[in-house]
């Protein structure tokens, strides 16, 4: 789960680390009132969490608070890569003099968090650490006794970080290793971390990405995010704790495991087919999981036909059997449904499919040839 | 025969009275797995499994009256990370984490402790290890696979079964499967268990089935190009998920251009390594 700015910005205060005097609001009006509070130029920035906000008008400078509330109502009236603005924060505008980035995440390869720390805005920082390059200056960090401080003054020398703000730096980091571990962060990272021209050393944008295995234990940080999700269907996959997005094809897919799904996409692709969505309905599915995930599809007025792909391990066949017939009901359209069992119960649920109009195949390939059959093959092969 | 574990690995189950648990050690016992006790805080003193198996209170207990060297956890998420720490100080070799959704950095600090201690972590998030034919520790089913001289590894658990009964149907059989996990940070890596197949006399060609996300199937090639001399071949999954999108493995997304399944496999078409997105293609090439 990703935070928007305003979000870590109050986290960044709690914390104390320093960043510029603003506050968020979903009116152009209050956008004014904030402004002549603030009583300098402001930066007006848009609260979604979408890359290159500033490039698609979502960030703009106001010289007056007349204009802030200009910008701020023209702003909350726009949509930013889709997706429409209900907040704006309106920020002091900060005038730089230096600026750096730092962030706290985890290296993959070495199964430790890292500080990372850089001077160039050039890079996408929420991959700059694991990315292949290897130039970038970094301390790895022992998770079991944490950052410590020598640590971020030889990243700061290596940076040639002005030595009168260090020690401010050295508060700056410890914090964000402090939240890092108390957010269940994948990510906090400062970018950029700037020295003003009137000398204070400011936050003036983050990130910070919250583990989503950790949900059982920062629920209130759950909370104050609702909604994340791009659509109805994805939201009731989820309800079901199932993983749902769409694609852009007609052939519905569904499976149980992460990797059997997107091979069963990709496969789908390189036979020239169009999956409609990804689908995906974990490790243990019981019937009314199934019933759910089949109903989706069957209500999806753009999918012409169902691939079901199902290895049983911990899932039972039977139940997925179970599950499937009691969703015929909402095939309104008879939309064929092709169905690969293998696995755990396999047999009593090919059993329990005869006699009904599901079309079962022992293997993926065959699933796909017989989807072709019902529809019609594509004229051309998809080349990745 | 062949890697993480052999005929003298004994297995102990930490929280063994769960149901799903139950399903899978009757499993494991049934293919010849080594089940020498389990762990239930507060039920130590019972036996369960048509009393075969004794359960004790701690893994301390189980580990002395037993002499056991490996253990399986299938405690939930929110009560694992207490039964990998508490395995890492019984005194066994390999612990396999079956659990989903265990935080990142509980299993941050969990591996590095059991690195301290010279302990190795399977998973989370994993279906374990099989012998075919011989013994499972994992989730498996029993009939997916039959035994062979292919040493597969692969991140997710349900494209390893699908492959491996698919390669039954070719009549190409396996030596060992290890399932490394779908997580962001997984204890053991591709390149750690290439490492185990290049030295183990009953693995002739290594089959490494990575899938979208981070880097490791770049270093595994990287690996291989460099230090190896058996071959292997590869498959990615994902090529067709699109940028952002998160699937069910946390590990599984793609990130400012990092984690490309393209990239993955023109990482190994580098290393000399025949690879490939499309499932039907990999069985060709494995035959």
């Amino acid at each position: 789960m990703k935070l928007q700015e305003y979000q870590l910005k109050n986290i960044f205060r709690q914390y104390g680390i320093p960043v510029p005097d603003g506050r968020v609001t979903s009116y152009a009006r209050e956008a004014k009132r904030i402004a002549e509070t603030i009583n300098a130029p402001v930066v007006v920035k848009a609260q979604v969490l979408a890359e290159g906000r500033g490039m698609s008008g979502g960030i703009r400078l106001a010289r007056t608070p007349e204009e802030a509330e200009d910008f701020a109502s023209q702003i909350l009236s726009s949509k930013i890569r889709e997706i429409p603005v209900s907040k704006v924060l309106i920020d002091e505008a900060v005038l730089i003099d230096e600026e750096y980035y730092i962030l706290i995440t985890y290296d993959r390869a070495e199964q430790v968090p890292v500080l990372v720390m850089y001077d160039t805005g050039s890079l996408y920082i929420e991959t700059a650490a694991n990315s292949l390059y290897e130039n970038l200056e970094r301390v790895t960090i022992d998770p079991l006794i944490g950052l410590q401080q020598f640590q971020i003054f030889d990243l700061a020398s290596r940076c040639n970080f002005p030595q009168k703000y260090q020690r401010k730096l050295f508060k700056v980091c410890l914090q964000m290793w402090k939240i890092f571990c108390e957010m269940d962060a994948l990510l906090v990272a400062i970018n950029p971390l700037a020295i003003s021209t009137d000398g204070r050393l400011l936050a003036l944008d983050g990130k910070i990405t919250v583990d989503d295995n950790a949900f059982f234990r920062q629920q209130t940080l759950f909370d104050s995010q609702p909604g994340l999700v791009s659509n109805m269907t994805e939201y009731e996959a989820q309800k079901y704790g199932m993983c749902y997005f769409k694609m852009d094809g007609n052939i519905g897919v569904l499976a149980n495991g992460a990797g059997l799904t997107m091979s069963c996409i990709d496969y789908l692709r390189h036979r020239g087919g169009r999956p409609a969505n990804y689908l995906d309905m974990g490790g243990s599915v019981h019937d009314q999981k199934a019933e759910k995930a089949l109903r989706l599809l069957y209500e999806d007025p753009r999918v012409d036909a169902i691939i079901m792909n199902i290895y049983g391990g911990k899932t039972h066949c039977d139940k997925v059997a179970e599950g499937l017939l009691r969703s015929l009901s909402s095939n309104k359209r008879k939309i064929p449904t092709i169905v690969r069992f293998s696995g755990t119960n396999a047999d009593i649920a090919l059993e329990m499919l005869k006699g009904s109009l599901i079309a079962t195949v022992p293997d993926m390939p065959e699933a796909v040839d017989k989807v072709f059959e019902f529809i019609g093959a594509p004229s051309n092969e998809y080349i990745n | 025969m062949s890697i993480l574990i052999n005929k003298s690995t004994r297995v102990i189950v930490q929280g063994i009275t769960g149901r799903e648990a139950g399903f899978h050690c009757r499993d494991m016992l049934n293919y010849g797995t080594q089940i020498v006790a389990g762990v239930t805080p507060g039920k130590g003193g019972s036996w369960v499994l048509d009393e075969k198996v004794p359960v004790f209170d701690s893994m301390k207990q189980a580990v002395e009256a037993t002499g056991a060297n490996t253990s399986i956890v299938f405690v939930p998420a929110h009560q694992a990370t207490d039964a990998l720490y508490e395995a890492a100080d019984s005194g066994v070799e390999l612990v396999v984490s079956v659990t989903d959704g265990i935080p990142v950095q509980d299993i941050v600090k969990v591996n590095a402790y059991m690195k301290n201690k010279g302990v190795r972590l399977l998973g989370p998030n994993c279906p374990g290890v099989i012998n075919p034919g011989e013994q499972k520790v994992g989730i498996y089913p029993s009939d997916c696979v039959i035994p062979g001289r292919i040493g597969v590894v692969s991140r997710s658990s349900s494209i390893a079964y699908m492959t491996m009964a698919r390669m039954k149907r070719e009549g190409l059989g396996v030596s060992s499967c290890v399932g490394i996990g779908g997580d962001l940070i997984c204890g053991t890596t591709f390149v750690d268990v290439l490492e185990m197949f290049e030295v183990d006399p009953y693995t002739d060609k290594i089959l490494l089935m990575g899938e979208i996300g981070g880097l490791e199937e770049e270093r595994a090639a990287k690996y291989v190009a460099y230090q190896m001399s058996k071959p292997v071949i590869a498959y990615v999954a994902g090529i067709s998920i699109p940028e952002g999108k998160h699937t069910t493995h946390p590990g599984a997304f793609i990130d400012g251009g990092i984690g490309l399944a393209r990239e993955k496999l023109e990482a190994f078409k580098t290393a000399g390594i025949k690879a490939t997105s499309n499932w039907m293609e990999l069985i060709d090439l494995l035959k």
